[in-house]
């Protein structure tokens, strides 16, 4: 068996510096003339210890973790020419206890079941592990539109993008409708801050979901297909264009594909240009066709009149991805994963205040202080959990006491968040709350399309009233007005961004109501974020007198002699924090 | 609506002198067709780095799109640019994950440092800084994508010195 050494070469890795190690391992073979064969794979989910690098041999499968050059130098040295492993760096093996061995075995793979063991460059690998099996096994046995969709159906997949439709309805649909020209679109739009899950199944296994398009188009009769991608995806849009073009060349895509007369499938890739509001579907179309990318009422719904007034039935990439494995693997595998009404897995992207983020993939009812402290190892530097924001800004915070809530749609949906795509941004007892809802408001009220007045202006008066309260003005009366302003924008906008923009501000306010009474009847903000209601002093203690704050205070707030202890004049004093950041010995309290 | 982005106290546009002959291939490619506003847009702006009054005038000329559908769109979409842009466009993260790792002082650092705010373009125009809402890079937060490069697990000081080995780095 020849050694393989494996390099992983998603986003992430490579802003890890994956790139310098792939090039210092191609170096060393080629002047030393090792004997491995040196590959390239996409993202593990494992991105905080990126980059990794995996080595099989006779032996086994050995996952190194946090290999930059200079350690790749090491562990071929050690690992190939003197077949001796370094444990140290091991996070990951099925031959002895690794750091990370539970971080892999809690999962179940059904969406990244490529991502990361295979190239994703490579159309053949993906072949190899039961890649475009499931559409030749429909077309070798003859299975019928109406069995395809009864199976999506039967798995209860649910549209892993947000909305939670059943994906085999929405296919039933848009099949009811006869029309010669028919589309499939693949919503690759991934607007939500916080997660990336699409972007690592893009770049890790493309071909899974044109895989999963192509299904979709035999099911619905389509004869187009168009993946909108975020154009902030480079990779992935590169990675897509070679799939797309491997698959034309075997006649995967093109005229009569799979043997299956009258089945005429090209699928492009259309950029977006850059507007969250795209992600609803209406929209997306209007983008599409080159317009302003505005929502339009529904019905009719796109599988009636879609893309060029034609029925369109669009899905996310998470989505489309899984259908292969239901079609191989039949509805009942799927099934058996998950809650009652919410089967299979969900592929969650933890980040923010948690130590292992990167992306997870876990069957739907386990519970949100499961995926946060047995798979995400728990909140950075032993500070305290305080809660967990779910769905971007159509969703909410979920509070730490609310933390044995089951990850499905309906018990997700019940707390007052959304399952959304799934990110998870982990907050700690250093967030501010009310800093969030701000954040995330500033977020919906700039994407706005501006359609629905009570969208594009009652965001605008909510975050008036947020920045307000955070810079140290909150007027008693202030929580009511925003939880009016709330109701009325959710009850009067057409589109999902509308109706889910006040959801951030009605959990923090539902949850964390104390933070936002801090903040305006006593002018405190407890999490020491908002600048304008924190009083920087010099810590005496730890104060060298180096001049550093003195010198880069914009107001000269700062006086003091050279290695004397400063002073920060409080009547001069904007709050603007530079002297916070500047100082290198940690010597400016906040309270 | 992100009025803020046609903000025009950016280095002017005067005495560039574009050659308007490039773009007649991508015309070409689109004329005609339908959806084709958008990609028209972006190939402009691939040329130019921007979308200039002279380019809006010859597409809209050319293919006959009416020149306020074309504004329409360019105005709506956070890719498109009206004013020229520095060769080095610094996004900044503001997603979630960055913002709640203090990716406000890496753009604060910056600001000071090159002398601009936000969205604006340095007097030499070899920088622009932008704050974009996410890069999908969460893991490694807070982030900034300077090209085709992203840097990650930043502060304000490491992202100044890595501005500054690039101003450095062309100066040589």
């Amino acid at each position: 068996m020849t050694t393989t050494v494996t390099v992983g070469l998603g986003s992430c890795g490579i802003a890890a510096g994956a790139n310098k190690t792939y090039d210092k391992i191609k170096a060393l073979k080629e002047s030393d003339k090792l004997d491995f064969q040196l590959k390239k794979t996409s993202c593990v989910g494992m991105c905080y210890r990126e980059p990794l690098v995996e080595i099989t041999d006779e032996t086994g499968t050995y996952l190194y973790g946090e290999v930059d050059a200079d350690r790749a130098v090491e562990v071929i040295e050690k690992h190939i020419n003197q077949q001796d492993p370094i444990r140290d760096y091991i996070v990951y093996t099925d031959l002895f206890d690794a750091p990370e061995n539970d971080f892999i075995r809690d999962q179940v793979k059904i969406v990244l079941r490529n991502c990361g063991y295979m190239d994703p460059e490579s159309i053949e690998e993906y072949e190899s592990r039961e890649g475009y099996n499931a559409i030749k096994m429909i077309a070798a046995e003859k299975t019928s539109r109406e069995m395809v969709i009864d199976t999506v159906l039967k798995s209860g997949l649910r549209g892993r993008g947000g909305g939670g439709f059943p994906t085999g309805m929405k296919w039933k649909f848009a099949n009811a409708n006869k029309s010669a020209d028919k589309y499939v679109i693949c919503n690759a739009d991934e607007g939500d801050p916080g997660a990336f899950m699409d972007r690592s199944v893009l770049e890790g296994d493309p071909h899974s979901v044109l895989e999963g398009m192509i299904i979709a188009a035999y099911a619905i009769e389509a004869t187009g297909g168009v993946i909108y991608c975020r154009a902030e995806y480079p990779l992935a849009i590169k990675r897509l264009n070679i799939a797309i073009k491997q698959a034309h060349d075997k006649g995967y895509l093109g005229k009569n594909i799979f043997g299956i007369e009258g089945f005429n499938l090209d699928i492009y890739i259309k950029e977006g240009a850059g507007a969250f509001v795209c992600g609803e579907e209406t929209a997306l179309i209007a983008s599409i066709e080159g317009e302003r990318g505005m929502p339009r009422k529904r019905p009719p719904f796109p599988a009636v009149s879609g893309l060029w007034k034609k029925p369109t039935n669009i899905n996310n990439v998470e989505t489309f991805a899984n259908i292969p494995w239901i079609i191989i693997h039949g509805a009942e595998a799927y099934a058996q994963y998950g809650t009652e009404k919410s089967k299979g897995t969900k592929v969650f992207a933890l980040a923010g205040k948690i130590r292992h983020s990167g992306l997870v993939e876990v069957p739907m009812g386990m519970t949100i202080r499961d995926v946060i402290f047995k798979l995400g190892g728990g909140i950075k530097n032993d500070k305290k959990f305080k809660a967990v924001q779910m769905g971007g800004p159509s969703g909410g915070c979920i509070p730490e006491y609310l933390s044995d809530t089951i990850v499905d749609y309906d018990s997700v949906n019940a707390t007052g968040a959304i399952m959304g795509s799934g990110g998870m941004v982990v907050m700690d007892e250093t967030t501010c709350m009310v800093d969030v809802a701000k954040f995330f408001l500033d977020f919906t009220c700039k994407e706005s399309c501006g359609k629905c007045t009570f969208c594009r202006m009652g965001t605008k008066r909510m975050l008036e009233i947020l920045d307000r309260i955070t810079n140290g003005h909150g007027r008693e009366g202030d929580l009511e007005k925003l939880e009016e302003l709330a109701y009325q924008i959710k009850d009067n906008s057409l589109c999902g961004l509308g109706q889910t923009a006040p959801n951030p501000v009605l959990t923090t306010i539902r949850y964390f109501r104390d933070e936002y009474e801090a903040h305006i009847n006593h002018k405190k903000c407890p999490a020491k974020v908002c600048r304008p209601l924190l009083t920087y002093k010099v810590d005496e203690e730890k104060c060298t007198g180096c001049m550093v704050c003195l010198k880069n205070c914009p107001v000269k707030a700062i006086t003091g002699e050279r290695k004397q202890k400063h002073l920060i004049s409080q009547d001069l004093c904007t709050k603007c924090g530079v002297c916070f950041t500047k100082c290198k010995f940690q010597s400016i309290l906040l309270s | 609506m992100r009025i803020a982005r046609l903000r025009t106290n950016t280095p002017s546009a005067n005495g560039d002198t574009q050659d308007l002959d490039l773009l007649d291939p991508i015309i070409a490619k689109y004329k005609g067709k339908k959806g084709n506003l958008i990609p028209l847009l972006q190939g402009a702006q691939e040329l130019y780095g921007y979308i200039s009054g002279e380019a809006f005038d010859k597409l809209s000329r050319e293919t006959g799109i009416p020149l306020s559908d074309m504004f329409g769109v360019a105005t709506f979409y956070a890719q498109f640019r009206l004013s020229p842009v520095g060769k080095n466009i610094i996004k900044v993260c503001h997603g979630t994950a960055c913002h709640v790792q203090n990716a406000v002082e890496i753009t604060e650092s910056l600001e000071e440092m090159l002398k601009v705010k936000d969205g604006e373009t340095t007097e030499d125009r070899f920088f622009t800084l932008e704050s974009v809402a996410c890069l999908g890079c969460c893991s490694l937060a807070p982030v900034m994508m300077i090209g085709d490069q992203t840097y990650g697990k930043l502060t304000g000081n490491e992202a100044v010195k890595i501005v500054k080995n690039i101003r450095l780095a062309a100066e040589n």
